[in-house]
Order: structure tokens, then sequence, then C-alpha cells
């Protein structure tokens, strides 16, 4: 027993040492890597913060003197001018982004659970349905989204957004996959306890299933964010932020600037939604070690 | 199992009645707004379709497509050369990427999982304009100008022989999006407890811990990142159409999604459109059974 904890450290101990100058190594090529990714973002940034003398500049800067927040003010002050005021947009950008979030995780988990874990007449073909449909892309589907859409009666309703986001074939599988490695024993268990396939879905397998589902949550909030309507809300007071914001950023006088801040502006919710998400999974994980 | 097969199919129905309940919601919202799209489209590509008038042509749209559409056989050509190149890095990138996080303190593992995926959500790829830019002042040309690796400056996004190149590197910038996530996700699912036991068991260095523990039990995880990088990469096009221009010089960064693209929006010949997709469809369909053979092996019930 005794002999085992021994080398149990000096195995452990060993890896330790490795493992710190092996984690530097990993941070330095990270942050190499990582230099090469954000090297276009930080330049949008800066765009943003530019003043309009300075974006005709040539040759361009890496960076700014006078920071300024002008162009935020200037694609503000169209989104002003607009008929509708912009606490209704973004009213409806909440409104569409949470229903679809929400209604995302919920259905797809419970439906990846039955797919990944239920033995029931038609599981291998839905699965593989489920597949295909990723597979098929086709920008023709759009005009047939709309005919269904329409003919459901919805153009120009919140439905019109929400409902077809929902049933996202590719959280399900992402859902579908993670699950799949649950060991059967622990839904085994549950169901000799009595458990039904509901409260095992949410009480035993999904609070294992953090990582994946906060991974859902960043898929569907970011889609969902970004959901413009089009043609299925032509009424102004039902229309989305990004619909809006788009049209802010291609006026006035310093496009280029104000198109800048407008991607900025939008990409401050996703980054907010996929901090907390990781915190979560991150703190959940450090204290559970239930597997197997 | 064997006992199950025996009975009657409505018993089993009713015996999961909870199973099909569960998926009701889904499959509803799944069946109207993709199922029945998707199944529309498929008759469409033996049509004339142009939003007005219809009428059936069998299998016109296809031969014109092989036999006299010049542009689509070249496009087949981009899109694999795109594929094959964007697909596979992409796909190990997503993965070393991820694995190498996770050996980082949590703080760091946040930070740099965000870095990584904001590229694919941040939709600021026009800055790549402004590096690759033609004249002087482009970034990059005045960085080899410096460096004296040039004398002249090089036509980036125009010069037929790099705009191939130029769409990878972006495209590549911008792929570390679903597959990524799923994979940190799943690094993040593995019982530590499974290290540990193999530490006493003689595996010591990392290495060893990727191949006998990590890639098993992360299976699931690549299989969909694997399906997930199979559709950005065979689809890919917009990319391509926002920074090298749309059609671009003698058509290098023509992919079969850009062609599909031109027919529905510009030209609105659906009917051809259609069956465009629907070639695509059957490239990536081999492709997905390709990777899922591969990965069968780990995972039961997939093959």
């Amino acid at each position: 027993m005794s002999d085992i904890n021994v080398k149990k450290l000096k195995a452990s101990n060993k890896q330790a040492g490795k493992k710190i100058g092996g984690t530097v190594f990993i941070f330095i090529v990270l942050f190499i890597i990582g230099l090469f990714m954000i090297f276009p973002i930080y330049l949008a940034v800066v765009m943003s913060i530019k003043p309009v003398e300075e974006l005709f500049v040539f040759p361009p800067k890496l960076y700014t003197l006078n920071p300024t927040l002008d162009n935020f003010r200037d694609m503000f002050d169209s989104l002003g001018n607009m008929w509708v005021p912009f606490s209704r947009y973004l009213f409806n950008s909440l409104l569409v982004t949470s229903a679809v979030t929400v209604g995302q995780c919920f259905i797809c988990a419970m439906a990846a659970f039955v797919l990944a874990k239920g033995r029931f007449p038609g599981n291998k073909l839905i699965n593989s349905i489920i597949v295909i449909s990723l597979l098929y892309q086709s920008n023709v589907i759009y005009i047939m989204q709309y005919i269904i859409i329409s003919e459901l009666g919805m153009i120009n309703t919140y439905r019109a957004l929400i409902l077809p986001s929902i049933a996202s074939p590719m959280s399900l599988f992402l859902l579908k996959q993670s699950i799949s490695n649950t060991p059967d024993a622990m839904i085994e268990a549950a169901k000799v306890d009595g458990a039904n396939m509901f409260t095992i879905c949410w009480k035993i397998v999904m609070p294992n299933q953090k990582p994946a589902l906060m991974t859902v949550v960043i898929f569907a909030f970011q889609s969902a964010w970004s959901i413009q309507g089009g043609s299925l809300v032509y009424n102004e007071a039902l229309k989305t932020l990004p619909t809006v914001v788009m049209q802010a950023a291609a006026s006035g006088i310093s496009r280029a600037g104000v198109a800048m801040a407008a991607a900025v502006f939008m990409l401050i919710p996703p980054v907010l939604i996929f901090t907390a998400a990781q915190k979560n999974v991150i703190e959940t994980m450090a204290h559970s070690g239930i597997k197997e | 199992m064997k006992k199950a097969k025996n009975k009657p199919l409505i018993r089993q129905i009713i015996k999961n009645k909870e199973c099909y309940l569960m998926l009701l919601p889904f499959m509803l919202l799944f069946i109207v707004f993709t199922i029945i799209p998707v199944i529309m489209t498929v008759p469409m590509a033996f049509t004339d379709f142009d939003m007005v008038n219809s009428e059936f042509v069998g299998f016109s749209n296809f031969y014109n497509l092989f036999l006299s559409d010049k542009i689509f056989i070249d496009s087949i050509k981009t899109t694999l050369i795109f594929a094959l190149v964007t697909g596979p890095v992409s796909y190990v990138l997503c993965f070393l990427l991820a694995w190498m996080i996770n050996e980082l303190p949590p703080v760091l593992k946040t930070i740099f999982t965000l870095i990584f995926y904001a590229p694919s959500i941040a939709g600021v790829y026009t800055m790549w304009q402004l590096i690759f830019s033609g004249d002087a002042y482009g970034y990059l040309n005045s960085l080899l100008f410096n460096l004296g690796i040039i004398t002249s400056p090089v036509q980036w996004m125009t010069d037929s022989r790099y705009i191939l190149g130029v769409v990878i590197i972006v495209q590549l910038w911008i792929s570390l999006g679903a597959g990524f996530l799923a994979m940190r996700a799943g690094f993040q699912n593995i019982d530590k407890s499974q290290y540990e036991a193999a530490a006493i068991e003689g595996i010591r260095t990392r290495w060893q811990e990727l191949i006998y523990i990590t890639i098993p039990s992360m299976a699931p995880q690549m299989l969909f990142a694997a399906v997930m990088q199979i559709v950005s990469s065979f689809a890919a096009g917009t990319v391509a159409q926002n920074l090298v221009g749309f059609p671009s010089t003698d058509y290098k960064a023509h992919t079969v999604m850009t062609h599909a693209f031109d027919y529905t929006w510009v030209r609105y010949e659906i009917g051809y459109s259609a069956a465009i997709c629907m070639i695509l469809f059957a490239v990536m369909y081999i492709a997905n059974r390709f990777v899922s053979r591969f990965f069968g092996k780990y995972i039961d019930g997939e093959a």
C-alpha cells in the first residue's frame, strides 16, 4: 500500500518537474500564434477609435495617438435617427437571442440525450438524418424556408426569427456526441431506482455535461445575436440590432471607422457570454470528479 | 437486445414513449424548418425554376454543369484544393491548440480560448484587406519591403498566383470555430483520475497520455469537429467573395459555393443552383463516410 503511494509520489514529482518546463514552452508557442490571431482584431479596434482625419492617413498606422469615441458616437447618432428608438432594437435582439438560446439548449439537450442513450425504433435513422442535414449546404434552402414561414403565416412576427433557429442540428450533434461518453451503468442504475428518462436526463446526465452545454450556449447565443431577419420581418419595430447596426455602418463620412465601431460593438455581448460560460465550466470541472 | 428484437414494433414504441415525447419538440421544429425545406430543394434541381416559372427539365442541369460549364469544373478543382488544404490543417490546429490550452492554468485557458475563437465570431476579416493591400502601404508589403525581400509591391489579392493562398490563410484564421470549441469541451470533460491511474501504470510523457487516454476518450467530439470541418471547408465561399472580389481574378477563388451563390442571387437560376448544391452534397457525403469510418472504431454505434 505505502509502496504504491511512494511510487505515485515519485511519478507525480517527476511529472511536475517536466510539466513546468513544458507549460512555459506551450505558453510561448500559444502566445506567438495568439499574436497572429489577434492582429486583425487589434487593427479593427484601433480603426474604430481612430479620429476621422487619421483614417485617411497613408501609410496607415498600427496605432493612434488621439483615440476617440467619435465613430461610436456617429454610429449611435445614426441609430438614434431611425424611426424606432434604439432601445426597441436592443429589446428585440435580447428577446430573440434569449428565446433561441434557452429554447435551443433545453430542446436539443433532451433530444440529444434520448438519441445518445435511448434504444428505440428509428433512433439510428434520426441520427443519420441529422448528420446529413448538416452536410446539405444550399443557399436554395433559405428560399424554401421563406416559403414555409410565409405559408405558416409567421412573416412579420417574432416567431419567424426565433423558431427556425431552435432545432439546431449542430448543437444536437455536439451534445449527442458528448453524452455518448456517459457510462451506461449510471443510467441503468438510475432506472433501477425508478427514475424516468426525463429525470435521468436533467438530474444525472446534464450536470456532467456542463462543458458541452456551455459550448452550445456560446453557439446559440452567437448565432441568435446575429439574426438579421432580412425578408422575414419588414415591420421596423420588429427588426433586430444587427440589421440596423449594419445600416448605420454603411452611412456617415468615416464609413470604415463607423463600420469597425459597429463590428466591435456587436462583438461585446458574445465575448461576455463566452467568458461567463467558460468560467462556469472551469469552476464546475474543478470541483467534480464523478465519472464512471 | 435479442429479446427486444422479437417484440412487435408497436410494443417497443409504447415502451419507449418517454423517449419519443422528449424527442418531439426538436423533431417538430427540425422537420418544419430544416427537413421540409431540404426535401423541397431536391426536385428543384430537375427544373429550370427562376422564381417565376418552373418547368421539369430532367437531368439537363447536370449535363450542362459537367459538359458545358467550364467555370463549374474549375470551381470543383478550386474547392477540392481549398478543402484538402484548409480542412486537415485546420483540424490538426484545432486539436493541437485545444490540447495545448488544456495544459495551462484556468485563467490563461479562458484567455487563449477566446483569442483563438474570436476571429470566427468577430466578422472583421475584411481587416486582412489592409494587411494584403496591393500598394506599398499594405502591412505585409511594407514589412517585406523593409526586410528587403521584395522591391516592388505584390498584388496579393488580384494576382492570380496568390489569390488562393491569401484566401486559405484567412480561412484558416477564421476556422477555429465550432470544432475547436467542441474539442476544448471534450478536453475539459476527460476524467482527471484516468491520468493519475495511467501515471502509476508507467505512462510518463504527454505524448503517451495523448495516444492512450486523451484521443480515445475524445473520439466523439473529434468526430463532431471533423464533420464541422468538412462542412466549413467544402462549403466555403463567402470569405473569398468578400475578400478578393466576386468574381475573383481568373476565377482563382471561385468555389462551388460561390458558383451556387452566383446562380441563386445574381442570375436567379434557382434550378441550376440547386443542382450545383446537390453535387456539393454528394462530395461532402463521401468525405463524411470516410471520416466516420475512421472514428467508427472508437465509437460504438457509428460507422
